[in-house]
């Protein structure tokens, strides 16, 4: 039950985009078009996921025990960069139509800052092994939601008649404020 | 000359918030009272001006190919360093900005500058537009801090973060026709997107005389 609300709570109520701001980068670069933006959501996910649980081990069973807790955003950043890179050579090789549709975006994740927000937050809440995995499925999951709801009303805001000066990001943004205000709505979930 | 032109282009015409919409994460997230946007901002100049020098000082050492991990370990060595100076000397502003503070390191504005100036340019110019674009964002930062504030509060205050002593606090909404909602992430999106089209209408202002001159 603890867990649920955790996942529930990770999607909708602490949404890492409408509730603490993170990841704004490829909400307003990737937003035009729903299928890039599900291509970034599956990325995202994959990228996320995976090097949280790495962080969350090395955390736990390296710099723990030697007792070298500060070197933490060091090496988390280092790990996230390098499984980027890794995760981009894979699909390189494997899947060259999956590398094509999502090539530009791989790179950006490594200052996508919702990455290294999980792999910080697993070790500062202090979670066990099957919280971490439970939180660095969830964050994302609510990312990706949010992504594509955002570009679907982005992609009819593309047809509207808009004032000039809001032409463009600032009219998305009143777009983000409406959707945090209807996400806040959803606050007494859990 | 071309140096105060590099400081005044971080304030205004590549104003890094409003113009180019870098750093948005912890500009939204923090701007929600102007003593937290200010403790941001210092953090940011201090790692943006000494990553900018750092890195202008390696650029004939560093080989192309490894170049984005080592501005990141560059970056993130700094951040470290300003986390745990924070962390001891303004104890109550280490907690209000939270996770922020080590977000410095995916700040985009920070790595963009690193690869767009800094790696091309003398130590001396990469140092004052470390200082210029830090400028620039504590002015968006300062600007959505203070709107927020007012209309959430009605009050614009001011703290010491080293000894939490009030620096100033003027009442100037009273307190039963507050808008709480700007406190909110609602809030903080809509005073943004109002702040950017507001920069919009005063750049198309400007572009408008200078097409009839010519």
């Amino acid at each position: 039950m603890e867990l649920f609300s955790l996942f529930i709570s990770a999607i909708f109520i602490n949404n890492i985009i409408l509730n603490k701001f993170l990841g704004m980068c490829p909400f307003m670069g990737v937003s035009r078009k729903t299928s890039s933006a599900l291509g970034m959501g599956g990325a995202v996910t994959f990228v996320i996921f995976f090097s949280s649980l790495i962080t969350w081990g090395l955390f736990e069973y390296v710099l723990e025990p030697l007792s070298l807790q500060y070197m933490d955003l060091i090496t988390f950043i280092l790990i996230i960069a390098s499984f980027v890179q890794l995760v981009e050579m894979i699909i390189k090789k494997y899947s060259p139509s999956l590398y094509k549709a999502l090539g530009i975006y791989l790179p950006l994740i490594t200052t996508n800052c919702a990455v290294l927000f999980v792999a910080l937050e697993n070790i500062k809440q202090g979670f066990t092994f099957v919280e971490s995995v439970v939180y660095s499925l969830a964050v994302p999951i609510g990312f990706t939601l949010v992504l594509i709801i955002f570009s679907a009303i982005r992609e009819r805001l593309d047809i509207a008649d808009v004032p000039k000066p809001l032409k463009g990001n600032p009219v998305a943004m009143i777009v983000a404020a409406i959707m945090a205000l209807a996400f806040s709505g959803l606050a007494g979930l859990v | 000359m071309s140096l105060f032109k590099n400081l005044s282009n971080g304030l205004v015409k590549e104003n890094p918030v409003f113009a180019l919409y870098l750093g948005l994460c912890s500009v939204l997230a923090v701007s929600n009272t102007i003593s937290n946007a200010l403790g941001m901002s210092v953090a940011v100049i201090m790692v943006l001006t000494v990553s900018n020098v750092i890195i202008s000082a390696l650029r004939k050492i560093i080989p192309s190919e490894i170049r984005i991990p080592v501005y990141i370990v560059v970056i993130a060595t700094l951040v470290k360093i300003v986390e745990m100076l924070m962390q001891a000397y303004t104890p109550e502003l280490y907690t209000a900005l939270g996770v922020f503070i080590p977000l410095i390191v995916v700040n985009c504005i920070i790595l963009g500058r690193a690869e767009a100036f800094a790696s091309k340019n003398s130590v001396g110019a990469s140092a004052i537009d470390g200082i210029g674009m830090g400028l620039g964002y504590t002015a968006g930062i300062f600007m959505l801090a203070s709107i927020r504030q007012l209309f959430a509060t009605g009050a614009l205050s001011l703290i010491n973060p080293f000894n939490q002593a009030v620096i100033f606090d003027i009442t100037i909404i009273p307190t039963q026709f507050t808008i709480p909602l700007f406190a909110q992430p609602a809030g903080a999106f809509i005073t943004f997107a109002v702040l950017a089209a507001l920069l919009e209408v005063y750049k198309q202002a400007g572009e408008k005389p200078a097409k009839k001159g010519a």
